[in-house]
């Protein structure tokens, strides 16, 4: 226990198992009680554009203050025809509960394959949301403990981002941070993508000011906001680090782009 | 009546009955450590190094804090656990130490200090929640101790403590030999901070490092600076304007007097201690 340990213990103990009971019952039973899910930290994130989509996501796996490793990656091809994915269509990040977050790619990635063996053509990216969406609620009550986030082109070519919460709960978003530094990350992406509290300087007074007119951004700006997105990340969140994995969607298929983050 | 206040106890531990829960203190989840060096000879030292990162939870509350702490000239602590027991408990012994000093007219001793902390954190059975790494060097000789918050001690030749203690020392038990010299224990020192700072997430950032003689004590406020901060891609300044103003209102410097008590100092007597 904590107080034996010669350690501080700064935020209870990081295994499956609580190592203490939760309570002494009034007639002496002790309950003790298994815990199935753990946090692994680390960040996601997804920005749609005019005719692209990134996904991106931090490679560190930690349990505790522990680095379990620092190459993992959190966003994954999903629905190609071999296991290469060469051809795949559409992208999945899951943060979270890694383990879950694994079983959940693996699952999704079986059912987009079985439905290109039966209708010989790729799933779109809107009915493979609603699958998602489906196959969480389905563990309403015992759910895939995590934060997930869906990219692809839509049936125009448009850039889509769909997030999840982890019970199937979803929606189409132009941008979306999932997981421990979503909070850091989420208000820069309001203000930098979708200009949320910029006004257009002097046109008007007040509240009768102009509000900057939002506009897809250019891939290699939305690069840039990514990369320094998770560089202050990982200046405050201690789970978030090590290297950053990018994943680009465009009519021409899926580029990854590996980048190293700082590792303390 | 000195030392602590209870008197919110009562009513903090009501709240806390009913399910409010206790606010988080700032924690160094920290990497301490100190290495004795020319033990037993003439010119014997002591150094001991930290890291310097603060945490709330998972969130860094400060890149670059100090955790090396004076207690005498020629004693220093290195502290682990709750930012403002190390900060305190610190600060008091020092004081007490210095009154010791000046009524018996000798320089303090070390475990002198370590005696006076055990004492205080004893009392507190834990609840002060300071884990300290004690060195200095007296008319006796290098010492070092670690002192734990129940107020259990250790004198050993190195020593870690805080989250990151075991990558510390796996790097001492893997490269320390008896008679180091100062350059080797200084390196041995910061090698195990780093480990610390790469495998704890509890640490992180920069090594602060004191080497501690028998003529004076060194103190190195950024020893390394293994983890710079990478510069921005972008320029995020906004174009004066892009800020909706509702309302304002301006207050000349001499109008200030009717909201506030001011009293004006010469200029550049006083300036603001900042981060450059």
């Amino acid at each position: 226990m904590a107080m034996f340990s010669q350690n501080p213990v700064l935020n209870g103990p990081n295994y499956s198992f609580a190592d203490v009971p939760v309570q002494d019952h009034v007639d002496g039973f002790r309950e003790h009680r298994f815990n199935p899910y753990t946090d692994n930290g680390g960040s996601t994130l997804a920005i749609a554009g005019k005719d692209f989509a990134i996904m991106a996501g931090d490679t560190r796996l930690t349990a505790g203050y522990s680095i379990n490793t620092r190459f993992s990656p959190k966003v994954f091809k999903i629905g190609g025809s071999t296991s290469t994915q060469d051809d795949a269509n559409i992208l999945l990040s899951v943060v979270g509960f890694a383990a879950d977050g694994e079983a959940l790619k693996e699952r999704l990635d079986s059912i987009c394959k079985m439905y290109r063996y039966r209708h010989n053509k790729p799933m779109s990216v809107s009915a493979c949301a609603k699958r998602l969406s489906t196959i969480m609620y389905q563990r309403r009550f015992f759910p895939y403990y995590v934060y997930a986030i869906l990219g692809g082109l839509d049936e125009d070519g448009a850039g889509a981002v769909y997030s999840y919460d982890p019970v199937g709960s979803y929606e189409r978003e132009q941008c979306r941070a999932g997981g421990a530094a979503a909070s850091l990350i989420m208000p820069f992406l309001d203000n930098q993508v979708n200009f949320k509290n910029q006004y257009i300087p002097g046109s008007g007074v007040g509240h009768a000011l102009q509000e900057r007119e939002r506009q897809p951004l250019p891939r290699d700006e939305v690069e840039v906001l990514v990369k320094d997105a998770f560089d202050s990340a990982v200046e405050r969140h201690i789970e978030v680090g090590d290297g950053l994995q990018m994943m680009i969607i465009t009519q021409n298929g899926i580029e990854e782009k590996i980048l190293p983050l700082k590792k303390d | 009546m000195p030392g602590f206040d209870f008197s919110n106890h009562s009513r903090n531990a009501a709240l806390h009955a009913r399910g409010v829960p206790l606010p988080k203190a700032t924690s160094t989840g920290t990497t301490i450590v100190g290495c004795l060096y020319n033990a037993g000879k003439e010119d014997a030292g002591v150094v001991i190094a930290a890291d310097t990162r603060a945490t709330s939870g998972p969130i860094v509350a400060d890149k670059n804090c100090e955790k090396l702490h004076y207690i005498a000239p020629q004693i220093w602590c290195a502290g682990a656990g709750t930012a403002a027991d190390t900060e305190f408990t610190t600060a008091i012994i020092s004081s007490n130490l210095e009154l010791h000093s000046l009524s018996t007219g000798r320089k303090p001793r070390v475990v002198t200090c370590m005696t006076l902390l055990k004492q205080h954190l004893f009392k507190y059975q834990g609840h002060v929640g300071a884990y300290l790494v004690v060195a200095g060097v007296d008319p006796t000789g290098a010492h070092l101790f670690t002192v734990h918050a129940h107020g259990s001690t250790d004198k050993l030749p190195y020593v870690t403590m805080g989250s990151g203690s075991l990558a510390a020392m796996s790097v001492f038990e893997t490269q320390w030999k008896p008679d180091l010299n100062k350059e080797q224990a200084m390196e041995l020192c910061s090698q195990a901070i780093q480990a610390g700072i790469f495998n704890d997430l509890g640490s992180g950032s920069n090594v602060d490092l004191a080497v501690i003689t028998k003529d004076k004590t060194t103190l190195h406020r950024g020893y390394l600076k293994p983890n710079e901060r990478s510069q921005k891609l972008k320029n995020y300044k906004f174009q004066r304007g892009t800020t909706a103003v509702l309302n304002e209102k301006i207050i000349k410097k001499d109008e200030i007097g009717k909201y506030v008590s001011v009293e004006p100092l010469p200029a550049g007597t006083e300036t603001m201690d900042v981060d450059p």
